[in-house]
C-alpha cells in the first residue's frame, strides 16, 4: 500500500526530488484540448457499463490517507513550521462600509520582533477583466461558462462550478482560474465589454465593504506580538453608507451597498428602489409582483401554464445566508526560495490552485509550488484556495522569503471564509389534478454581499425546470448588495435552495389534490435526455440543454420501499402528548460532472504505478478513488499503487476544480483514458521486446504476457526506460493540457508512462439526483422537533466507493438539515456588525443532533453519459433534500402555510401554533 | 485602538494547589481572573476583551473538586465537572434534577471540562455585551439589546433594568428549586449564601450576574436532603439539542402527597438576568391538585408582568409551557 506523499521539508525546498518538473515549464492552465488544435477523437462505441464486472470500483477499502488522518500525522496548511518563521495577523475593519483615509503603522514597526506591515498598496495589480458576471439565466447554460468578474481567480473558479456542464465552453477551458475563459461561451448579447468592471475584492481592502474585511497584516515573531503591534496601528476610516438587510437597500430612499448603487444586474451596478406601496403590499404578507427586477428569464408561457393549471399554490419564504464553516480555517503558510513560492495552504483543488495564487501574488504560474495534502473541508469557499493566502506569500517577499504563517482563526475565517447567500422569495407553482406541474414563477431577491452577483436565485429556478420538468417557468431576480461577508458557491449553490424554496410547495399540492407525495414527484420526475433552463427574453427560443440521465423515479420508488413509505405515511398528524409526527418525501438535484481533463500514471522499476493526481484531498476521498480506475482496467495489484497528490512540484495531472460534483465524473472518465493509453503502451512495449502483435499481450496481475513470453511490472518499467519515446513518457499526446505536459516531462523516463486526456464523448449535461425520506417528531408546546430518521436513495450513476457515496448522502442530508434547523448569521443591522461569529451562535451542525438512525442506497445504474464507469458526482444533488424533507415534514406535522422562514427555530412553531398565523417577522434578515 | 479578537494576549499564569493559596493570590492580584473550566474564561482572554494581569487557574486545587454526603444531602466542590456531577451515583439518586439539568449542558467535551461552580458563576451571553460593545454591564451607559433594531430573541422579558441580557445557567435553576447554598471563601473568611440570593439583578450591580465580588472564591455547593428524592422536573428549550444555552429552561421540584402539591420550587432560567424562582405561582399552587387547571393557573400568573423585546415575545407561551410542564411532571406530556 503506497504512504502519504511527503512534501520537501520546508527550508529545503530548492532541492526537488528526481522526476519533479521544472517549474519554469508550467503551463496554462485552462488551455483545452481544443485551444490547442488537436482534432476530436474519432467516435467509438461504448457498450453499456456493467458495474458488477469491476473488481476496485463499487468496494470498500481503506483509502491512503486514513491512517493520517486519524493517528494525526496528517498535516494541514497550519502544521508546517519552517526555521525562522514569522506570523503574522490580520486587522479587520470595524466598519461595514468605509473608506480607509490613512495607515499609520509607525508605532508598530517600532515594536522590537515587528518585521513588515502588508497593506492594499503592496498588492499586485489586478489582471484585466475578462468579461461580465455570470448573467441571470445562463445557469446552467453556456452563458455562466463566460460569467468571469474582474474579482478573478475565486470567482472564476465558483463560475467554473457551476458551469461544470457548459457545453460551449469546451471542455478544460471552463472557468480555469487566472485564465479567460473562453469568450465564445459567453452569448453576445450578454457581453457587455464596454462597461467599466466592478471594483472588485482583493486579499486587502482599501475600501472596506464589510465588516470584517482585512485591511492590513503585520509580520511579527510570535502572533501575540503582531495582535499587539495591530492594536498600535492607527487607520482612519470615512464611514460610508451601507446595507445589511436586502430589503432595507430596497426601500424608498433606504441607503446603497454600494457607492455605485445597490443591486447587481448584469455586469454593471444599479439602482433599484421599489416603492411604499410595494413595501406595503410586502408588510401584509404579498409579493408585491410590479416590483423592480434585476434578472428575468423564462420557458413557454408562465401566464398559459397557471391558466391551465387546476391548482395554485404559492409562499413567501426567506432562506438565511450561512458562512461554509469548514473545519480547517483558511489558514497559509508561505516562503520563497531561489525565485519561487512555496505556499502551503488549505484548496479544494490543487492543480487549479498554481494559476489563482499566481494571479493573487502577481507573479507567472511556473514560479508558484502548491502543498496542499489534506483540507479540513472548504464546501465550495476553498475553490482554488483563498484570496488571502497571498498575504503570508507577499509578507514573505518583502521579507527577502522569510517564511510567514498565517493562521486564521474561528473569527475571522466567518469573516472572510465565504457565505451562501440568503433568500428573499416568492413562489408559484400551478398543477394539473393528476399532479403535472404546469407552471413555476418565482421572485427571487438574492443576498448579493459586497462584491458581485452571486446568481443562486437564477440556479434555483433553473433547477426547478429540471426537477419538475416544468414546461412553463418565469424567474425574476434581484441580487442586492449587501455591505456582509462576500458569497460564493456552497455546496448546492442554488441547489439547496431551491429544494427549500420549492419542495414544501409540492408537498402542499399533494395534499391539496389528494395525490400520494411518491407519486406527484414522480410525475414530474425527468428522465434520460429531458431539457430543462430559462433563457433571457432576447433568447427566449435558445434551445434548451438536455441531461445524460435520471433514474430519479427509481430513487423515489426504492426509497419508498426502505422507508416503508405507504404505512408510515398513515401517521401525518397522529399526536400522542404534546408530540406530533410528521412524514415527507423530498428531492434534490445538481450538477454531477465534467469532462476534458487528464490522467497520469507512470509504473516504476519497483514494481509500483505512481498515480499522479492533480486533485484536492477535501475529504471526499475522490483523490484516492478515481485513482482506482487505472488499477481495475489494468489490473494492477491495488496494494503496488502509490497515489502522489498534494504537492505541484511532485507532477500532477491537470483536474478539474474539486467542486460541482465534478471530480467523481471527470477523473473517473480521465484516468481510465490514462489506463486505456498506458494499457496500449505497455501491449505496444512487449510486442516490441518479445514479438508478435501487441494486440495479443494481455496486460494484468503480475504484468504483461503475451505469444514472446511475459515481463513483470517491473521489467516492463526497465524496458520502456531503455526503449525511451512513446514508451516511458518522452513522447505524449499532444492534447494534453500544459500543466499535465510538463508533469510528464518532468517524470519521463521513470518508468512505463500511461497519459491521457478525457476525449470521450457525453451526450447532455451530468446531473445527479437523491431521493429522501425522514420523519420528524414536533413538540408542539416547546417548538422543538428532531429528525426521528431519515433514508436517502442516490441517482449517482456507478458507485464507486460505498462508504464514500454514503458519507457524502448523509453529509449532505445533514449540511441541508441543519440550513433548515440552525445554522444561521446574526447581524445588528443599525450598526451593520455580525453579533454571532462564533460556532455556538451561528449553529453548524453537531453529529449528536442527528438521527443515529439513517439509511441510505444508490439506483447504482450506470450514467450513459460517463460511458465507461458510468459515475456521476454526488457532493451536491443530496444537500437539498436533507433541508427540505425535514421542511415538509414539519408542515405536514403542524399545518402548511406556518413556517416561512429558515432556520426553523423554536419559537416559529410555538407562536405560530398559538395564533394560528405567523406572527414572527418572516422576511427579516439575520435574526 | 483597533479592535483584534481571538488573540490571547500574555498573562502571569499561577496553578495553586490549595484553596488558602488562592485567596492569597486573590489578595495579592488586584488585577487577577479566576479560571475553573476556562470555557467562559477562554472566550474573555482570547477576544482581549477582559485582559487580566494575572490568571489563576484553579485545576490543581484538589479541595475544590468531588461530591461529599453531607446530612442528608450533598456537599459539591465548585471544580467539580459537569460530567461527574451528572454521572454521580447519589446525585442521580437524590437529586436527580440536578443531574439532569448538569448533564444537559452545551456538549459532552465541554461537560468534561466545564465545572459546576463555573456553570453558575458564569457571565451572560449577551452577544452584544460579548462582544465587547460598550454597555451598561460593560460600564457603559446604553443597553444595544433593548433598541428597536436590535436582535434580542435570546434576551430578557422579566425584571429588566436597563440590562436585558439573560443568565445562561442550565444548573442555576435547579441548584435554586433544591434549596442550594453557595459556600464562598475570601481573605476575611467564609460566607454562605442561599443559591435563590447568590443570582443578581441588574438593579443590584448591573456589572455582575451573582454576588461574588472581587477576592471571593465559590469554593463548594451545598444541596440539603429537603428535597431528595422528591418529584422534580428540567426541561431546556434550545436551537440545537447539542451545544447551546437555553433560551428557556424550567426547573423544578413538586413534594405532593397523593396528587396533592404539598411544596414546590419552581425556577425559570433565561427569561431575566438571574434564573427567577415564580414564589407566586409556587404559593398559588401549593395545596392544589397536580392537574392541567392548575398548571393552566399557574402559567397565568408566571408571566405577569413580562415585557417582551422585538423578537423574544414568544419566550411568554414558552415560558407558561414550562412551567405547565413541571406541573404536570415528568411522564404526563411525553411520548
Amino acid at each position: 500500500m503506497a504512504q502519504t506523499p511527503q512534501p520537501p521539508a520546508p527550508g529545503t525546498p530548492g532541492t526537488p526530488a528526481p522526476g519533479t518538473p521544472a517549474p519554469g515549464t508550467a503551463p496554462a492552465p485552462g488551455t483545452s484540448a481544443q485551444a490547442l488544435g488537436t482534432p476530436p477523437p474519432p467516435a467509438q462505441v461504448f457498450p453499456p457499463v456493467d458495474p458488477s464486472k469491476f473488481k476496485l470500483i463499487g468496494q470498500n477499502y481503506q483509502t491512503q490517507d486514513l491512517m493520517a488522518k486519524v493517528t494525526g500525522k496528517a498535516r494541514y496548511a497550519e502544521d508546517y513550521r519552517a526555521e525562522g518563521m514569522l506570523f503574522c495577523k490580520l486587522m479587520l475593519s470595524p466598519r461595514p462600509h468605509a473608506r480607509i483615509l490613512s495607515i499609520d503603522a509607525s508605532r508598530a514597526l517600532a515594536m522590537p520582533g515587528v518585521h513588515a506591515v502588508l497593506t492594499a498598496d503592496d498588492l499586485p495589480a489586478p489582471p484585466p477583466p475578462a468579461g461580465p458576471p455570470p448573467a441571470a439565466g445562463s445557469v446552467p447554460s453556456a452563458a455562466a461558462a463566460g460569467g468571469v468578474a474582474p474579482t478573478a481567480p475565486q470567482q472564476q473558479a465558483a463560475n467554473a462550478q457551476r458551469a461544470a456542464n457548459a457545453p460551449a465552453a469546451g471542455p478544460g477551458a471552463v472557468g480555469a482560474p487566472g485564465t479567460p475563459p473562453s469568450a465564445a461561451a459567453v452569448p453576445p448579447a450578454q457581453q457587455t465589454p464596454q462597461t467599466p468592471p466592478i471594483p472588485g475584492e482583493f486579499a486587502l481592502a482599501k475600501e472596506a465593504m464589510y465588516e470584517g474585511e482585512p485591511i492590513l497584516a503585520v509580520a511579527a515573531d510570535s502572533e501575540e506580538l503582531a495582535a499587539a503591534a495591530i492594536e498600535a496601528i492607527r487607520v482612519t476610516f470615512a464611514p460610508l453608507d451601507f446595507v445589511i438587510d436586502p430589503l432595507d437597500g430596497l426601500r424608498p430612499g433606504g441607503p446603497n451597498g454600494r457607492t455605485e448603487g445597490n443591486v447587481f444586474v448584469g455586469g454593471e451596478v444599479k439602482t433599484i428602489k421599489w416603492t411604499a406601496a410595494q413595501f406595503d403590499e410586502l408588510a401584509a404578507g404579498r409579493f408585491p409582483q410590479d416590483a423592480e427586477h434585476g434578472d428575468l428569464t423564462s420557458w413557454g408561457n408562465v401566464e398559459q401554464g397557471f391558466k391551465e393549471a387546476d391548482l395554485i399554490v404559492e409562499h413567501i419564504h426567506y432562506q438565511q445566508s450561512t458562512v461554509h464553516q469548514p473545519l480547517e480555517t483558511r489558514s497559509a503558510m508561505a516562503y520563497w526560495q531561489n525565485g519561487k513560492l512555496y505556499l502551503h495552504g488549505s484548496t479544494q483543488s490543487v492543480a487549479r490552485t498554481v494559476a489563482a495564487v499566481a494571479g493573487w501574488v502577481g507573479i507567472p504560474q511556473k514560479d508558484v509550488v502548491i502543498i496542499s495534502e489534506y483540507t479540513g473541508g472548504g464546501f465550495g469557499s476553498k475553490i482554488p484556495g483563498a484570496q488571502t493566502m497571498a498575504i503570508p506569500a507577499l509578507l514573505s517577499k518583502k521579507l527577502n522569503g522569510r517564511p510567514v504563517m498565517m493562521r486564521i482563526t474561528r473569527e475571522e475565517e466567518t469573516y472572510i471564509g465565504r457565505t451562501r447567500p440568503g433568500f428573499q422569495a416568492w413562489a408559484k407553482m400551478g398543477f394539473k389534478k393528476d399532479g403535472r406541474v404546469t407552471a413555476v414563477d418565482t421572485f427571487i431577491i438574492e443576498d448579493s454581499g459586497p462584491y458581485r452577483r452571486q446568481g443562486d436565485n437564477a440556479q434555483a429556478a433553473n433547477l426547478s425546470t429540471l426537477l419538475y420538468t416544468a414546461p412553463n417557468a418565469r424567474f425574476r431576480g434581484l441580487s442586492v448588495a449587501t455591505n456582509t461577508p462576500p458569497r460564493t458557491s456552497q455546496r448546492a449553490p442554488g441547489g439547496l435552495q431551491s429544494a427549500i424554496l420549492f419542495e414544501p410547495l409540492v408537498n402542499k399540492a399533494a395534499k391539496q389534490l389528494g395525490l400520494d407525495q411518491v407519486e406527484i414527484r414522480k410525475i414530474n420526475a425527468p428522465v434520460n435526455g429531458s431539457t430543462f433552463g430559462l433563457n433571457p427574453p432576447a433568447q427566449a427560443n435558445r434551445p434548451r440543454p438536455k441531461i445524460t440521465s435520471s433514474y430519479l423515479k427509481e430513487a423515489l420508488d426504492r426509497g419508498a420501499a426502505l422507508f416503508n413509505w405507504e404505512e408510515r405515511k398513515q401517521r401525518n398528524g397522529q399526536r400522542i402528548g404534546t408530540k406530533v409526527t410528521g412524514v415527507a418525501v423530498s428531492q434534490s438535484t445538481f450538477t454531477a460532472g465534467s469532462t476534458g481533463v487528464d490522467g497520469l500514471f507512470v509504473i516504476k522499476p519497483d514494481g509500483k504505478m505512481y498515480i499522479h493526481q492533480g486533485i484536492g484531498n477535501l475529504g471526499t476521498h475522490s483523490v484516492i478513488d478515481t485513482a482506482r480506475v487505472i488499477a481495475e482496467v489494468l489490473e494492477f495489484p491495488w496494494e503496488q499503487c502509490v497515489v502522489v497528490w498534494g504537492n505541484t512540484s511532485q507532477g500532477v495531472a491537470w483536474s478539474s476544480i474539486q467542486a460541482g460534483s465534478q471530480t467523481t465524473h471527470a477523473h473517473t472518465r480521465a484516468n481510465y483514458a490514462a489506463a486505456m493509453a498506458g494499457k496500449k503502451t505497455l501491449q505496444e512495449l512487449a510486442a516490441a521486446e518479445m514479438g508478435g502483435n501487441a494486440d495479443a499481450y494481455r496486460v494484468g496481475g503480475s504484468g504483461v504476457s503475451g505469444p514472446g513470453g511475459s515481463l513483470t511490472w517491473a521489467q516492463a518499467a526497465e524496458r520502456a526506460i531503455a526503449r525511451g519515446g512513446k514508451f516511458d513518457g518522452h513522447e505524449v499526446p499532444a492534447d494534453l493540457n500544459a500543466m499535465t505536459k510538463a508533469s510528464a516531462a518532468a517524470l519521463a523516463g521513470l518508468g512505463v508512462m500511461g497519459v491521457a486526456r478525457d476525449g470521450y464523448p457525453r451526450d447532455g449535461q451530468t446531473y445527479g439526483f437523491v431521493a429522501g425520506f425522514a420523519e420528524v417528531e414536533v413538540d408542539v408546546e416547546t417548538g422543538v422537533y428532531r429528525v426521528v430518521d431519515y433514508v436517502g436513495v442516490a441517482d449517482v450513476g456507478t458507485v464507486v466507493n460505498p462508504r464514500s457515496l454514503a458519507a457524502q448522502i448523509f453529509g449532505g442530508a445533514i449540511q441541508g438539515m441543519s440550513h433548515v434547523r440552525s445554522q444561521k448569521m446574526v447581524y445588528d443591522t443599525h450598526y451593520g456588525v455580525a453579533i454571532g461569529k462564533r460556532m455556538y451562535q451561528n449553529k453548524p451542525p453537531t453529529i449528536l443532533d442527528q438521527s443515529v438512525d439513517m439509511k441510505w442506497e444508490a439506483v447504482n445504474i450506470p450514467d450513459p453519459g460517463n460511458p465507461v464507469v458510468g459515475a456521476k458526482g454526488i457532493g451536491e444533488p443530496g444537500i437539498g433534500v436533507g433541508g427540505a424533507v425535514v421542511l415538509c415534514a414539519l408542515a405536514n406535522a403542524i399545518g402548511d402555510d406556518l413556517l416561512k422562514r429558515t432556520p426553523v427555530q423554536p419559537e416559529h412553531i410555538v407562536t405560530a401554533l398559538r395564533e394560528g398565523r405567523v406572527t414572527y417577522e418572516p422576511l427579516t434578515a439575520y435574526i | 485602538m483597533p479592535v483584534i479578537r481571538d488573540v490571547m494576549p500574555a498573562f502571569e499564569l499561577f496553578q495553586p494547589t490549595s484553596i488558602a493559596d488562592t485567596l492569597g493570590l486573590l489578595d495579592r492580584h488586584e488585577n487577577s481572573w479566576i479560571m475553573a473550566g476556562g470555557l467562559d474564561s477562554f472566550d474573555w482572554l482570547k477576544d482581549r476583551i477582559k485582559r487580566p494581569e494575572v490568571v489563576i487557574d484553579l485545576g490543581g486545587v484538589a479541595e475544590l473538586r468531588g461530591i461529599r454526603e453531607a446530612d442528608g444531602g450533598v456537599e459539591i466542590g465548585a471544580n467539580t465537572t459537569l460530567t461527574e456531577v451528572a454521572g454521580h451515583p447519589v446525585v442521580k439518586d437524590k437529586f436527580k434534577l440536578l443531574a439532569e439539568a448538569a448533564g444537559i449542558v452545551a456538549s459532552p467535551q465541554i461537560r468534561n471540562q466545564g465545572s459546576l461552580g463555573g456553570n453558575v458563576a458564569q457571565d451572560t451571553r449577551c452577544h452584544y455585551y460579548r462582544a465587547g460593545w460598550p454597555c451598561y454591564r460593560a460600564g457603559g451607559n446604553i443597553c444595544y439589546a433593548d433598541t428597536p433594531t436590535a436582535v434580542n430573541r435570546e434576551h430578557a422579558i422579566l425584571e429588566a433594568d436597563r440590562c436585558v441580557a439573560v443568565s445562561p445557567s442550565d444548573t442555576a435553576p435547579a441548584l435554586i428549586a433544591l434549596d442550594a447554598q453557595m459556600v464562598v471563601r475570601n481573605g476575611d473568611g467564609e460566607r454562605v449564601i442561599p443559591a435563590r440570593d447568590f443570582f443578581i439583578g441588574p438593579w443590584l450591580d448591573i456589572t455582575r450576574m451573582t454576588m461574588l465580588e472581587r477576592g471571593d472564591l465559590l469554593v463548594s455547593i451545598r444541596i440539603p436532603g429537603t428535597f431528595a428524592g422528591k418529584p422534580h422536573y428540567f426541561e431546556k428549550v434550545r436551537d440545537r439539542q447539542v451545544w447551546d444555552f437555553p433560551l428557556v429552561n424550567v426547573a423544578s421540584t413538586m413534594p405532593t402527597n397523593g396528587n396533592t402539591i404539598e411544596d414546590a420550587r419552581i425556577v425559570i432560567g433565561g427569561v431575566a438576568a438571574r434564573p427567577l424562582r415564580l414564589v407566586a405561582v409556587e404559593d398559588a399552587i401549593r395545596g392544589r391538585a397536580r392537574n392541567e387547571e392548575t398548571a393552566n393557573l399557574a402559567a397565568e400568573i408566571a408571566t405577569q408582568g413580562a415585557a417582551p423585546l422585538r423578537h423574544n415575545a414568544y419566550k411568554i407561551p414558552l415560558m407558561q409551557n414550562l412551567v405547565k410542564r413541571a406541573i404536570r411532571g415528568e411522564g404526563q406530556w411525553t411520548s
